[in-house]
């Protein structure tokens, strides 16, 4: 129901909560990150900061079919294996394998845990997980979300539902808490903490996605359009090091509905195959792997399939039994029941036609790709008291639920650290009413104010960097000319967010939202623009420079100058530790 | 992709300070209208993650494959048991499906 603008500041109330750890976002690494924190310290004060509803927010909010890494050990297999399969599904790196080795060193125990707190998890004859892949566990899981959610809340974290963060609190250069207001109850609220851990999704919705044209049908995405990168935003504002923006997350998906593959082609053994009935990636990719070559190679192949005239593309489904196709339905039902809501809506026998797949709009995240906060092996960011767990820590793809989940814990556990070296420093008021007049900025516009609505700006940037900035409607493919063009306008809407209002909470929260976006948007365009070379075609394709460059094989980072505004670019070197062919699993 | 709401059932989950769809939604998406009816505020934007479908105490709310991307008319529902779930996927064909397994607890 339509709420009361407030007249003026004086009206909306600021709610300050003390805390010890602060928990922004209460997803799966912000659930286990209370977990670990409340286990290792009873005594300490957990916060958590959720913009939705813990038990159905985020990236798994409707369920999960698989947890993605398991560390099979009775077959041989160990943590420098799984580093090394990632190092390879990121053709070579660069990686963050100190971070990897620590987060695969705790992973099993992890799984175990979930398996404990009533997460169903497949078995084989033997007892064992039982494997879909070579690292794959299937899970029963849809109540994965709600099962995290209620041990956060039994180990006694303090959750916080629809407050939406919109800046770090900051003491000088340390980060002491967050700010934000309530989407229900209008309320600014000022976390104020001894430590701070920054655990939201990535960025969707910074593209524009291949069914947006509908109008049904604007959030026909993979990655959860909710998660809007406000982990990423606040810490680019807070001049923190973010790291390989540029190794976008694009997954080749069913086409029309953005729905799993790799549930059908890993899972279920089928393959991809184009118009012409050809085995695509035996026949034109036996050099990268074949049907295992890396990521983007899967994506990227069946796209150039229909730029170079040989689609549709499709996973051959036609090989299942009635049975099998059944199974299917079922685990897909486990993560996106809706999918098989839509083969339904289409009279769609999959044993009789296969499934057509296309390419997903492109997404910035840390849990399938490197995108993120550059963090130490504490998981502190380069702000100091601020950590980072997840799809915000970068450097260390290939983490899926499993992996954000460790790093929770170790987040976790090294804030609980920090938290027994340090003081709270007195609650600087001038930062946080200038801050309260900056969030509700849109609000007190006023609604005959004669400016522009979030959705409107929304739909500007998507097609913007959806055509300048590599996305699915231009094959992913960029140059220069064409990120300046995306860098100059990200500017002009940056500078225009002074028109946004908002006529309730819902839309203050999207006028933040977009806002947000935009600062992800510039840095990934600076990052896009410093990679002069293509070195993970389909994720980051510039037809200016088709070739590797043996000079970019490094980290590429940026900090955002809090003053200028000016992103400034530089590199970080790779360190291999786990020796062997980069690119072999 | 909208959900549909059947208003006669929705009664607003009159014991709840605030309706389990309004609650659970995470994308902020519904509301409740003038009448107490439960309400997507911004069709367009819904992820069709089916939370709402799942909570709702009612069996008021459906999702809908909106036109544009599905035929006319499929319909997908969750029945929430105790440690268990039970979908009936019913096709444009007329074709009834049903799927049932355990969601929380050990398998053997």
């Amino acid at each position: 129901m339509a709420e009361k603008i407030p007249k003026s500041l004086n009206e909306i109330q600021t709610e300050v909560i003390e805390t010890d750890l602060l928990i922004i976002g209460g997803g799966n690494a912000g659930c286990f990150a209370a977990y670990e924190a409340k286990t290792k310290n009873p005594s300490l004060r957990v916060t958590i900061m959720e913009k939705a509803h813990i038990s159905r927010s985020g990236a798994t909010a409707a369920g999960m079919d698989a947890i993605n890494t398991y560390i099979r050990t009775d077959k041989g297999e160990t943590p420098e294996k799984l580093v090394k399969w990632s190092r390879a599904q990121v053709g070579g790196g660069p990686i963050r394998e100190d971070l990897a080795l620590s987060n695969a060193e705790l992973l099993n125990e992890t799984v175990e845990l979930l398996e404990e707190w009533g997460l169903p998890i497949v078995k084989d004859e033997d007892g064992h997980y039982k494997l879909r892949g070579r690292w794959d566990i299937s899970i029963q899981g849809e109540q994965l979300k709600p099962i995290m959610a209620e041990k956060a809340m039994e180990v006694g974290a303090q959750v916080f539902n629809r407050v939406v963060a919109t800046n770090l609190l900051m003491d000088g250069n340390r980060c002491v808490g967050a700010m934000g207001f309530g989407v229900r109850d209008g309320k600014f609220y000022v976390f104020h903490s001894k430590a701070t851990i920054v655990s939201t999704g990535g960025a969707c919705g910074i593209y524009k996605s291949p069914v947006t044209d509908y109008s049904g049908a604007h959030h026909q995405t993979w990655m959860c359009p909710f998660n809007v990168g406000t982990g990423y935003a606040i810490g680019i504002r807070g001049a923190a090091e973010m790291t390989s923006m540029e190794q976008r997350w694009i997954a080749i998906r069913t086409k029309d509905f953005c729905g799993p593959v790799d549930t059908i082609s890993v899972a279920f053994g089928c393959m991809i195959t184009n118009a012409k009935g050809e085995r695509v990636m035996e026949v034109r990719y036996k050099d990268v792997g074949g049907d295992k070559a890396a990521r983007f190679y899967r994506l990227n192949a069946p796209m150039t399939e229909w730029l170079e005239g040989r689609g549709p593309t499709y996973v051959d489904t036609t090989i299942l039994s009635s049975e099998e196709a059944k199974d299917l339905r079922e685990d897909l039902l486990n993560e996106r029941p809706s999918f098989v809501l839509f083969l339904a809506s289409r009279g769609h026998d999959i044993t009789k036609e296969p499934v057509e797949i296309y390419g997903s709009d492109p997404y910035i995240v840390g849990g399938h790709t490197g995108s993120g906060y550059w963090v130490d092996m504490k998981r502190m960011t380069t702000v100091l008291g601020l950590f980072a767990a997840g799809e915000t820590a970068g450097g260390n793809p290939n983490k899926f639920v499993g992996g954000c989940a460790v790093e929770g814990r170790l987040s976790a556990r090294g804030a609980v650290d920090y938290i027994e070296k340090t003081t709270l420093p007195p609650l600087d008021t001038k930062q946080v009413e200038k801050e309260k007049e900056r969030a509700f900025a849109p609000f007190m516009r006023g609604p005959e104010f004669d400016g522009v609505n979030p959705m409107e700006m929304e739909e500007r940037m998507q097609r913007l960097m959806d055509e300048y900035a590599g996305g699915i409607h231009q094959f992913y493919r960029m140059n220069e000319e064409r990120l300046d063009h995306a860098l100059k306008n990200i500017k002009m809407l940056q500078d225009q967010t002074k028109y946004l209002y908002a006529k309730d909470l819902h839309s203050l929260m999207s006028a933040h939202e977009v806002s947000d976006r935009l600062d992800v948007a510039e840095v990934l365009v600076h990052h896009l623009k410093y990679r002069k070379e293509t070195r993970w075609p389909g994720w980051q394709t510039r037809m200016d420079y088709p070739e590797v460059d043996p000079n970019l094989d490094c980290f590429i980072e940026s900090v955002r100058d809090p003053k200028t505004g000016e992103i400034k670019i530089f590199t970080r070197p790779f360190e291999q530790l786990i020796p062997g062919d980069r690119t072999k699993a | 992709m909208p959900p549909k709401i059947d208003r006669e059932k929705c009664d607003s989950c009159k014991a709840e300070k605030e309706s389990l769809c309004e609650q659970i939604c995470p994308g902020d998406l519904m509301t409740l209208d003038e009448d107490k009816k439960a309400y997507c505020r911004m069709p367009r934007d819904c992820w069709d993650c089916m939370s709402c479908v799942k909570a709702c105490p009612k069996g008021a709310i459906e999702t809908r494959i909106p036109y544009q991307l599905g035929y006319h008319v499929a319909k997908l529902i969750p029945m929430m048991g105790t440690n268990t779930i039970t979908w009936t996927c019913i096709d444009i064909n007329g074709k009834v499906e049903r799927f049932q397994y355990i969601n929380r607890g050990m398998l053997e």
